[in-house]
């Protein structure tokens, strides 16, 4: 996340990470997640669903800070995130993210 | 006494008798609109609904009224509006919706003459085939005829029996003349008056089918919004869940059971009268105001030696086919006498089947026709 | 242990009538997204589910009723909302949700719509407008705008669309909001605003269509959602009668009206019943 400043809180705040999951069976291929995911964590599929259609894929995994978009603006039900609670990420550690 | 029924003798309209027959009935909702001859059903119940903690509105149109009807009849209410020709002209789309998703409620047509607004203050009953086939597809529909403010009160009592018991719109198909005419009505007590509701469905709700025939009469149970069913109701064809089902066997089932459920259960549907028919060598067919003047007719005729009889068909539709039948055999010829230039003629016709000539004694609609019009037609044709 | 929480369940499908999925509705369509914002917002209001009942009219977005797991009726064209109102005047313990099309609801059933507007009707009106009739093949709506190519309009159309929160606003609506599927949380707060609003809240979701209505006029759906970001202004509080839709100028969006007057139950029952204000008899 690029950010134009750095909040003076950047040390405190806990950025949250997640776990995408992804439906394929149901996906239609319509790529809104793909194309609006805030941190572009997902990409087309090279394989096809069980309707043929391209699903996406998770390529950053790590960069999932599971803000649920994918899931809201996914007309198919086919896509969610939940918190990867083991992996809380602190704002510190990713300060080069944020520079 | 119950503060919905009205007990007590009173000298009304047909139509005010048709709203307090609605309201002893346990109406709760009444979507309105107001036409000739059938705005003082709306008006009355307007009148009287609020204080029995229903609810009566007026909507934009017939089709909101409707519609209004069939959603308040899901909310668990019993519901019904009341209308004439191009109001009801209005309402088909929708009765359509009632069959379909089998919505227990009343609609009221005072009959006035037609095409088109024809004449709003004048009756006739040039709705009778509409009732039967109006909206679009095939279905099974019931449709009463009162002949008295008396019997329109009980009429839509009946109605609302009837709407509950089979789910489905039931239609009362009175005339501008029973609507507007005054006579003496009784309103019985309530402890009197039998009500029938819809059946609820027992069990486990996760698996409740709510198109599930069941029981001896084959009427699927009856959830209402916001008992936990999670029901889905819709118009298109649908399986017994409920839901859609685009192939030619689940159209083929759903029609079938929507057909059965009343041609199955007729005799217990139908209601008839009998006047003088035993010795009848002519029948006399009518309904609603007509068969008033058709009763006259026969004492008429048999004074003058002419074995007439008069078969008043209370129940209009489902049709009595099988009596005519039966009727025809025996007898030298039917005269049907209505409001319109041949509809239930047509029928009577058909059921006889070429065992007896059937006339008809009809007329465009604007006036009624006179008991010496049709004795001169029992002289003319037999 | 994580891993055993992610399954091929997802989080709205308790709201969903799974069995019924996959849904009609188009690779590209934003009909999904409106309906999912639709039943965040549901959970999210935490208003009695087993009371909530979702009504229908008949298109594309019509179909909704039939994929939300609560009482739900998949009505006829247009009427939807009489439909509705006769639910929750008979019963007004019950939450009524209409959750139909632009052409559902303002062609066909358009007089309803500004009826029950006038009347504040105590309803929520979800419409999803994709500028086009999408169940039939992509002919001219009352919200398409002019110029736009439809089957019906294939040298492109000749009328003016609707500006349907000014429609709203004017009819008597107290809670109007317009978002787009792309604007998805913001759609989903105000839906869930709107359910919990007390009178006849209405909320125009822009979607694509791109089946219907983008191959005719040469967007794809991602570039339809592209136009909804860069043309997109978010204007609370905006004058209703500014809010044409103008893709050269920008799509005013947001919450535009928020407010509070009588029911119509409850003036009905202030005048015919003062003193006693008890529910409707439970005739059946």
């Amino acid at each position: 996340m690029r950010l134009w400043r750095v909040p003076f809180d950047t040390n405190e705040i806990e950025v949250s990470k997640g776990i995408i999951h992804i439906i394929e069976d149901r996906c239609k291929g319509c790529g809104f997640c793909i194309e609006f995911c805030p941190r572009e964590v997902l990409e087309f599929s090279d394989n096809f669903n069980i309707k043929g259609y391209y699903p996406p894929k998770v390529v950053k995994p790590d960069a999932c800070v599971n803000c649920h978009y994918c899931e809201i603006i996914c007309p198919e039900f086919a896509i969610y995130s939940i918190e990867d609670i083991n992996h809380a990420v602190n704002s510190k550690n990713q300060k080069q993210d944020i520079n | 006494m119950s503060k919905n029924v009205n007990t007590g003798e009173y000298f009304i309209t047909g139509d005010v008798a048709c709203a307090e027959g609605a309201l002893a009935a346990g109406c709760g909702f009444f979507g309105g609109y107001p036409i000739t001859p059938a705005t003082e059903v709306a008006e009355h119940i307007a009148a009287r609904l609020p204080d029995l903690g229903g609810v009566y509105i007026q909507l934009e149109d017939e089709i909101a009224a409707i519609a209004s009807v069939l959603g308040a009849s899901w909310a668990g209410v019993k519901s019904m509006t009341a209308t004439s020709g191009p109001g009801f002209s209005l309402m088909m789309e929708n009765i359509g919706l009632g069959i379909c998703t089998e919505t227990p409620c009343v609609i009221v047509n005072i009959q006035r003459a037609g095409p088109s607004t024809g004449l709003p203050t004048l009756g006739a009953q040039g709705d009778m085939m509409q009732a039967r086939w109006g909206s679009h597809g095939h279905y099974e529909i019931i449709a009463l005829s009162p002949s008295s403010p008396q019997e329109i009160f009980y009429q839509t009592i009946e109605a609302f029996n009837l709407s509950e018991k089979y789910r489905l719109p039931v239609l009362i198909m009175s005339d501008e003349a029973i609507g507007h005419i005054s006579e003496r009505v009784i309103i019985p007590k309530a402890r009197d008056i039998k009500l029938i509701s819809r059946i609820k469905p027992k069990g486990k709700k996760n698996y409740f089918k709510p198109y599930q025939p069941e029981g001896h009469l084959g009427i699927p149970p009856m959830a209402d919004i916001g008992e936990g069913y999670n029901l889905h109701i819709t118009g298109l064809t649908h399986d017994h869940k409920g839901y859609p089902d685009m192939t030619p066997e689940g159209q083929e089932e759903m029609v079938n059971r929507l057909i059965k459920k009343i041609k199955d259960n007729r005799d217990d549907i139908i209601r008839t009268e009998d006047y003088r028919m035993d010795d009848a060598e002519i029948v006399i067919v009518s309904y609603g105001v007509s068969a008033r003047s058709s009763l006259a007719a026969v004492d008429i005729a048999r004074a003058q030696g002419i074995k007439a009889g008069l078969f008043r068909l209370i129940t209009v539709w489902p049709f009595s086919e099988l009596r005519i039948k039966e009727l025809a055999k025996k007898i030298r010829g039917f005269v049907t006498v209505e409001l319109n230039l041949g509809q239930i003629h047509l029928e009577v016709e058909r059921a006889a089947g070429g065992n007896a000539p059937a006339f008809l004694v009809g007329h465009h609609g604007g006036t009624v026709i006179s008991p010496e019009t049709i004795v001169e037609a029992l002289k003319n044709n037999f | 242990m994580k891993n055993s929480s992610l399954s091929n369940k997802h989080p709205l499908d308790e709201l969903i009538r799974t069995d019924r999925i996959p849904h009609i509705w188009c690779p590209g369509c934003g009909v999904g997204t409106v309906f999912s914002s639709f039943l965040i917002a549901l959970r999210e209001s935490g208003i009695d589910l087993k009371n909530t009942v979702v009504v229908s009219g008949i298109g594309c977005s019509g179909r909704a009723a039939g994929y939300v797991k609560l009482d739900s009726f998949h009505t006829t064209h247009g009427r939807a909302i009489p439909f509705a109102t006769g639910i929750k005047l008979a019963n007004p313990d019950l939450n009524v949700i209409v959750f139909s099309g632009d052409g559902d609801l303002f062609a066909i059933g358009g007089n309803h719509f500004i009826h029950a507007a006038r009347r504040n009707v105590d309803l929520t009106v979800i419409c999803v407008n994709n500028f086009t009739y999408g169940m039939t093949g992509g002919q001219a709506a009352a919200t398409t705008p002019s110029m736009a190519k439809t089957t019906t309009t294939p040298k492109g159309n000749s009328e003016s669309p609707f500006n349907l929160p000014h429609l709203a606003y004017a009819s008597g609506a107290t809670y109007v909001a317009r978002w787009t599927m792309l604007h998805a949380r913001d759609l989903t707060e105000a839906i869930k605003e709107a359910i919990l609003k007390r009178g006849f809240s209405f909320i125009e979701a822009l979607a694509p269509c791109p089946t219907g209505y983008g191959r005719r006029n040469k967007e794809q759906p991602l570039q339809t959602l592209k136009i909804y970001q860069e043309k997109a202004i978010i204007k609370n509080g905006a004058n209703p009668a500014e809010a044409d839709i103008d893709f050269n100028k920008g799509i005013i969006l947001g919450k535009f009206i928020d407010i509070k007057k009588p029911t119509w139950l409850d003036t009905y029952n202030s005048i015919y019943r003062p003193q006693d204000n008890s529910d409707i008899i439970d005739a059946a």
